[in-house]
């Protein structure tokens, strides 16, 4: 191997450059190959497209785990129109309904493969009987019924869930165009046009080898963002984290780098889960049926009810958005009326009174199965407790915030959605910046305001709810536009805009940073000269936690607040070029907290420019502590300046491309 | 909940430079002493940021000697529970043991296909480049949902 600060640099140019190797880009890595092969008659050569993990492609992103249910199946009965509608509600009315439709269009498809390829997904006979994925019954494809926890989810065996469609994926693409335990750190616009990107580099942590790739179109998917915020559990359960604790924000600050246009990037999300474990509850409120009551046995969605009538017209719906669920239970909780319990008790009992005998057998495994196959830890603490939920409740608890664009929060980039949906083609608002576009498409779907630069997943701002299976459709969408984007420049080459000696110094900073003080102090760890990753990352995480509506506050803000989070993170902004990089390691640790920390900036930027607390139980602002429908209803957007590290917010207009009075029976 | 390596089984992936666990791990956690100077036992695995373990269990399952397990956070979670997964071709078996002593056992499928069976264009149509910007995919699979177009107020 290199000497240690000396790495090898390898450079590479291809056409398609997909980073990330969780769902989307298995979906991309998917459907490619079809078009690339067709494009070659066009193209005159094979096209050359290579995907880029920094784990592992069968366990890496969010389904590492596996799942319990998948979350997006709209189903022969239901209609896309629905789907986006719910999208919308859950997300007190600002989404793209463009993009949440046409995700509705497509996300069976990908739903009915994952069957093919070997998933079990649980199924339901006649007489309304459920049985497991294995048992040989008719696949969704071919009409057999699911097993719905709610209107739109559906219970699988999903432990193989990435195992499988990473074998897809891998197969598909070929094991050679694929590299892995390689972390892309920063893309490279093109020298000739900074409103488009060119490359990227990263390094290796397994050899000490950089890479810099050029490409025409870059799918940039590595999920969203943990650990900006100071988590609830703090020695070794800093690990237990909702979402996973390897996503680093690197979608949303690399194109933020790049110059694209982010969406949204206030709207954290803040789930309520099982108390420590942070195990799922959707299968125990929707398929089970057990009710959330404080410490006293009161059910709070009955108690606080009369809360929801704050929020007009969201509080009306006929289900009231997560936020405003979180909003109910906090009341109980900051009242000293805790803790929270989930009253599986009861409600296996209830079950037992209804169901078959074969399923009364069954329903103990379901309930071990809802945590198995995607939340092991959940058992953890069961086990660890002494709970058996037929005899002991169990602790419900709201999170840490976290960033993410594919669930009941949708942060993330703005993007081009599809032309016949009957999306607004101009913009209304006044303060867009002139070089970004006008209206909602652009030319190709997924695509960002960066050309060549696509995003699916996490990455799409105000396209929530989309979850493990809309994320796999979202890629195979965007690699489609990526390779009409490459047909259409085929006569363009990139050309990256910044020395690749300067990159490679740029990258290696951390590393440099420890080879020359390393030996000033005894003590490896406590050194005036650098900053270890670790503590850095505590240091973010308790400003944003004090500052920026953590937990420490009960999600709570001002504007005083948010100028002095302002000011601190403009202190550690310059900390952080003193980070230190001991081994390939902690170099990995190093740059994901550059990309947390941008990410942290850009979600304070947009909570202190929108003038409303719009998703009470996420965050409040004190100040500003009301949904203000006639001035913000709108998408708040921004744009960073990696030159002058200053972000732009601005407005963008919303709105309704479905009816969503419907959603107020 | 950090995973450990047992000292007793961990057998280094039989002298390779890199083990299972090292190629799975999705937050690269695990790692091979090689020469014992961290762990003080040469050529076995260990976990080198057990704070930042989502105790996925991806190396659990994916060890070869059955040679990691995990004892949940201590900072949170009481002594005495296991929770230790048997992942197979099909099923996955896990063994529980509550910290009272009480045990549980329970078998799920994974896969109704054989591993590595996965033939992902067999069988499927070319893509038509013609119809490229459409909606829909190269194939189509039972699952396009192409919606009721009145619900379009816009369009």
């Amino acid at each position: 191997m290199a000497e240690f600060g000396n790495p090898d640099v390898v450079q590479e140019e291809c056409d398609v450059l997909m980073i990330g190797g969780g769902m989307a880009n298995c979906g991309a890595a998917y459907e490619i190959g079809p078009w690339a092969e067709k494009a070659e008659a066009e193209l005159g050569r094979p096209m050359n497209i290579k995907l880029v993990d920094k784990a592992a492609l069968p366990r890496s992103g969010a389904v590492a785990q596996g799942l319990s249910a998948i979350n997006t199946y709209i189903g022969a009965e239901q209609d896309p129109a629905d789907y986006a509608r719910m999208v919308s509600n859950d997300l007190m009315g600002i989404t793209r309904d463009d993009l949440a439709y046409d995700l509705g269009r497509h996300v069976d498809e990908s739903v009915h493969l994952f069957e093919e390829w070997g998933l079990p997904i649980w199924k339901m006979d006649e007489n309304g009987e459920r049985f497991d994925g294995a048992q040989g019954m008719a696949s969704l494809a071919d009409g057999g019924k699911p097993v719905r926890s709610g209107k739109w989810q559906i219970m699988i065996n999903g432990e193989s869930y990435k195992w499988i469609v990473a074998e897809a994926a891998q197969k598909a693409l070929g094991a050679e165009n694929i590299r892995e335990r390689v972390f892309m750190v920063k893309l490279i616009n093109d020298k000739n046009d900074k409103s488009r990107v060119a490359g990227a580099i990263g390094f290796s942590v397994r050899e000490h080898v950089i890479y810099v790739y050029k490409a025409k179109a870059i799918l940039l998917a590595a999920g969203g963002c943990v650990n900006i915020f100071r988590p609830r559990s703090v020695g070794e359960g800093t690990g237990r984290a909702w979402y996973p604790v390897w996503n680093a924000g690197s979608t949303y600050s690399m194109a933020a780098e790049a110059g694209a246009e982010l969406t949204l990037m206030e709207n954290r999300f803040v789930p309520t889960r099982f108390k420590d474990g942070y195990g799922p509850v959707g299968a125990w409120f929707l398929l089970f049926k057990a009710k959330a009551t404080n410490a006293f046995g009161e059910g709070y969605m009955v108690k606080n009810k009369h809360m929801l009538d704050d929020y007009p017209p969201y509080g009306q719906a006929a289900v009231p958005a997560s936020c405003l669920r979180n909003h109910l239970m906090l009341k109980e909780m900051k009242d000293g009326l805790g803790p929270i319990w989930m009253d599986t008790v009861t409600a296996l009992a209830d079950l037992r009174e209804v169901l078959t005998p074969r399923e009364v057998k069954h329903l103990e495994a379901e309930a071990w199965e809802d945590f198995l196959d995607m939340c092991v830890g959940q058992c953890g603490i069961w086990v660890g407790e002494n709970i058996e939920p037929e005899k002991k409740n169990s602790e419900l608890m709201p999170t840490e915030p976290y960033l993410l664009g594919s669930h009941s929060g949708c942060c993330g980039i703005w993007c081009s959605g599809p032309d016949d949906i009957g999306a607004p083609t101009d913009e209304t608002e006044a303060g867009v910046p002139d070089h970004l576009p006008s209206g909602w498409n652009w030319g190709y779907r997924g695509m960002t305001t960066i050309n060549g630069l696509f995003t699916a997943g996490d990455g799409v701002g105000a396209a929530g709810h989309k979850f493990s299976s809309g994320s796999h459709a979202e890629g195979r969408m965007a690699a489609k536009s990526m390779v009409q984007y490459v047909l259409d420049n085929k006569d363009w080459t990139p050309e990256l805009d910044t020395d690749v000696d300067d990159l490679v110094m740029e990258i290696l900073k951390p590393v440099m940073t420890y080879m020359e003080h390393k030996d000033y102090s005894t003590a490896i760890d406590v050194n005036p000269n650098y900053i270890t990753p670790k503590m850095l990352q505590f240091r973010l995480q308790k400003i944003m936690d004090e500052y920026v509506a953590g937990v420490a506050t009960y999600y709570t803000t001002n504007a005083e607040m948010m100028r002095v989070a302002g000011e601190k993170i403009d202190m550690l902004k310059e900390d952080a070029e003193k980070m230190r990089a001991k081994d390939l390691h902690e170099w990995l640790r190093a740059w994901e907290n550059y990309h947390r920390i941008l990410t942290a900036e850009a979600h304070l930027k947009h909570i202190e420019f929108r003038q409303e607390s719009r998703y009470p139980g996420f965050y409040y602002r004190a100040d500003k502590n009301f949904v203000d429908e006639e001035n913000w209803k709108c998408f708040v957007n921004s744009i960073y300046d990696k030159e002058s590290g200053k972000w732009t917010c601005f407005k963008r207009a919303h709105k309704d491309l479905v009816d969503k009075s419907k959603l107020f029976k | 909940m950090p995973t450990y390596v047992r000292t007793d089984k961990c057998d280094g992936c039989k002298g390779a430079d890199k083990t299972a666990c090292m190629y799975i791990c999705p937050h690269d956690l695990m790692k091979l002493d090689m020469d014992g100077s961290e762990t003080g036992h040469a050529m076995k695995s260990f976990n080198q940021e057990p704070e930042q373990c989502w105790e996925c269990y991806s190396c659990v399952k994916i060890c070869p000697q059955q040679a990691i397990e995990v004892r949940h956070y201590a900072d949170v979670v009481p002594l005495g529970g296991s929770v230790q997964p048997i992942r197979g071709t099909d099923s996955i078996i896990w063994s529980i043991k509550f910290r009272n002593g009480t045990l549980k056992r329970f078998k799920f499928p994974i896969r109704t296909t054989p591993e590595g069976s996965i033939d992902p264009y067999g069988g499927k149509p070319e893509a038509d480049m013609a119809k490229i910007k459409d909606t829909g995919f190269f194939v189509q699979h039972n699952g396009y949902r192409s919606g009721d177009p009145s619900e379009l107020i816009c369009k």
